[in-house]
């Protein structure tokens, strides 16, 4: 069902006309999507209100500014069950007007909402995927995009491990098409800052049934196996996006060596251990929030909030279409507890940010590193920059 | 924990050693008292030599830092423990706690200093406090993760700014009602007042600029912005802000910039960059206004600006993260 009674796209009118009391609708798009079944940790849980947590929280701190200003902002959450044809759904979402959709969809559905007719005058915020293909030959003229692609993670580490000298890589590649394309990712990175993968090996990994008594056991003779490559390296670069079983390889490798990627030493655009440039205060008012840890998505669904907060308030932006604009303009820049203001990319409109270098307990640094530079913006040094990118918006 | 006979033995020691030091010296110099968040401890410098006198403990996680209006007290606010260390300035120890609810980030007194005004950062509160007694007055509402406080010289008005929502607020003294929020660049840090009082003018870190604010019609009149050859934009962050007394220059430390600028409030133009230690944040100027003191966050030391040349003089270490500095003449 969709939860859109009583929604209405009239924010424009009551601003123009100067009502005291201007409502802005936001709708929180999402699907049921299948669990991803049984981790190989059990620590590692995902929450049912991931995301949705923080773009309620991020609603209700951009409602404390618009309290001071005359503006409210109403978030919408609509669920799509599991499967759902979005492409169907979203002539419903889209009924009442052009709408500023903040989506926790995945890429294939992302696409499908974009590419609806009904979606041409939309906005829309993807608080969710990391895919490249969204950010290259996939991009979307009505799509901005929160959270750090695959190439901006895997140069976020590149960066580090070269400030560090290990630069000869082993890579490790699970089964998955998104394990290819970080795969691909690790050697462009490889490529753009003087590493080598001196070592590759693609690891069909069989999960089977996750749980048993003597896993330790089996676990403890399986790695080392693949991972005995014969060739002197200083990281392993594990490319493993589903979380198959890249958190098996640390202290299981064959050498002795450091763990790095999709698991070990992680790059990610939040942790809930992250506290400088006030990240600290954020982890307080989430966790207050929402009686638990503040994940990535969170933060994904918490900043494509405050970025329409921003529009909305400070630049005055009443509809999709001149978001989007300012969103493109130089004007437009957002807070993230990164150090430095946020700013889209006009060619692919993917948020340049810096990007943690975490593992599970503690940060451990923030690409870019001191001396990658750039000619026009250091932080461009992550992901497709202008020259590359494969994006031809629409104009 | 020492002995109460321990504690003071060291404090008539103390006392003894600074009797001492003033018969030599001729009577005391300035002391700067700076807050090292990451440490709990106050260092304090001498205002001539700028060596060590004293590393004095505090609570956890101490940040805004000032005197008191007599001079007789260094005020710190502890966040991670929610209250306030207050120093004695002749025996530089800790003497009293003032509770102020949860996580204190900066604070500003009354005119007279009997009141304090306390920001508390995870609360979304301006606190104020009775200073003789530690009573709290009442609790202002305010916006997410406020910060700078100014008072302004009629002591009418408390602005206050909240670095999530962006906003310098109003407050008034009498009747402790909000009475008007500005939108400011993205997350203000400090409000200071022009010293005619005419602006007020907030820094905001990520927006990268500072706002100059008409306090009659809370207007924003000018917006100055920073340019460095070399330096991306992203990494320029306006915190502190000092006026020399003639109100004729302003300085303005710029945080990951890793420099003051200089900048003249009659045309808004940045006279100058001048290079400091890493990350400087809050900055103070020495009793008689001929030096200026900033703390840099990241190279653990202040830098100490001659304020005739605009010139940094020489920097020297103290704990680790130096926050803010107080100054004792």
């Amino acid at each position: 069902m969709l939860a859109l009674a009583g929604m209405s796209n009239s924010f424009a009118a009551a601003a123009a006309a100067g009502s005291a009391a201007r409502t802005f609708p936001i709708v929180y798009l999402r699907e049921t999507y299948p669990g991803p079944g049984i981790m190989p940790s059990l620590l590692e849980t995902h929450p049912e209100d991931e995301g949705l947590a923080g773009a309620e929280d991020g609603t209700a701190e951009i409602n404390t500014t618009g309290k001071f200003l005359g503006v409210h902002f109403k978030l919408y959450v609509v669920t799509l069950p599991a499967g759902a044809d979005v492409a169907a759904q979203a002539g419903k979402v889209f009924a009442p007007g052009p709408a500023v959709i903040v989506s926790d969809l995945r890429a294939a559905d992302l696409l499908k909402l974009a590419d609806a007719p009904a979606a041409k005058k939309a906005l829309i915020l993807d608080m969710r995927t990391t895919d490249d293909s969204l950010r290259q030959q996939d991009c979307r003229a009505n799509v901005f995009h929160i959270l750090p692609n695959q190439a901006m993670r895997a140069d976020a580490l590149a960066q580090f491990l070269v400030e560090k000298r290990w630069s000869r890589w082993f890579l490790l590649q699970g089964p998955t098409p998104e394990d290819a394309v970080y795969a691909a990712d690790v050697r462009r990175s490889a490529a753009r800052y003087g590493a080598r993968v001196v070592a590759a090996r693609s690891y069909d990994y069989n999960p089977g049934s996750r749980r048993s008594d003597t896993g330790y056991q089996q676990i403890q003779t399986q790695m080392p196996l693949a991972t005995q490559v014969g060739t002197d390296y200083d990281v392993l670069f594990v490319a493993d996006e589903t979380d198959l079983f890249g958190d098996y390889l640390p202290y299981n490798t064959f050498d002795a060596r450091p763990v790095v990627g999709t698991q070990g030493l992680v790059a990610t655009a939040w942790t809930p251990a992250f506290q400088s440039y006030s990240a600290l205060q954020m982890q307080n008012r989430f966790q207050q929030f929402a009686h638990r840890e503040m994940t990535e998505r969170d933060y994904g669904g918490w900043l494509a909030v405050n970025i329409v907060g921003d529009a909305v308030m400070r630049g005055q932006q009443t509809s999709p279409a001149g978001i989007r604009a300012y969103l493109r303009s130089a004007g437009f820049l957002v807070a993230g507890f990164k150090g430095e203001g946020l700013t889209f990319r006009t060619w692919d409109q993917q948020l340049r940010q810096p990007v943690l270098i975490a593992q599970p307990l503690m940060v451990v640094s923030l690409s870019p590193q001191a001396g990658f530079l750039h000619p026009d913006n250091t932080t461009d040094t992550l992901g497709f920059d202008q020259p590359e990118t494969r994006c031809r918006l629409a104009p | 924990m020492p002995s109460r006979a321990l504690i003071a033995r060291r404090a008539t020691l103390l006392a003894f050693a600074a009797v001492l030091w003033s018969l030599a010296a001729g009577g005391r110099a300035s002391e700067l008292f700076v807050s090292n968040e990451v440490d709990d401890t106050v260092t304090v410098l001498d205002g001539d030599s700028y060596k060590v006198i004293a590393t004095i403990p505090t609570d956890q996680r101490p940040r805004g830092i000032i005197e008191t209006p007599d001079h007789k007290a260094v005020l710190v606010c502890d966040g991670d423990s929610s209250n306030i260390d207050v120093i004695d300035t002749r025996t530089l120890k800790v003497v009293r706690r003032i509770d102020t609810g949860p996580d204190p980030e900066t604070l500003a007194t009354s005119l007279s200093g009997d009141e304090l005004y306390v920001s508390n950062e995870n609360n979304a509160l301006v606190t104020i406090i009775q200073y003789a007694t530690g009573k709290w007055i009442t609790q202002v509402p305010v916006g997410i993760e406020p910060e700078g406080l100014a008072v302004s010289r009629d002591g009418r008005t408390v602005v206050v700014v909240s670095e999530e929502t962006s906003m310098a607020h109003f407050i008034d003294t009498k009747s402790w009602q909000v009475v008007a929020n500005v939108l400011v660049d993205t997350r203000p840090r400090v409000a200071v007042y022009t010293p005619d009082q005419r602006y007020l003018w907030v820094s905001s870190e990520v927006g990268g600029t500072v706002s100059v604010i008409d306090p009659r019609s809370h207007q924003i009149v000018h917006v100055i912005n920073f340019q460095i050859p070399g330096v991306d934009k992203q990494y320029i962050g306006p915190i502190g802000i000092q006026f020399t007394a003639d109100g004729r220059t302003a300085f303005v430390a710029l945080g990951r910039a890793n420099r003051v600028a200089v900048v003249d409030p009659g045309s808004y133009e940045v006279e100058k960059y001048i290079l400091v230690g890493q990350r400087p944040w809050q900055l103070t100027f020495s009793p008689d206004r001929s030096k200026l003191y900033v703390a840099n966050g990241l190279t653990n030391d202040v830098t100490i600006i001659d304020v005739s040349s605009e010139k940094a003089v020489k920097s020297v270490p103290v704990g680790r993260l130096p926050w803010g500095i107080a100054v004792v003449p």
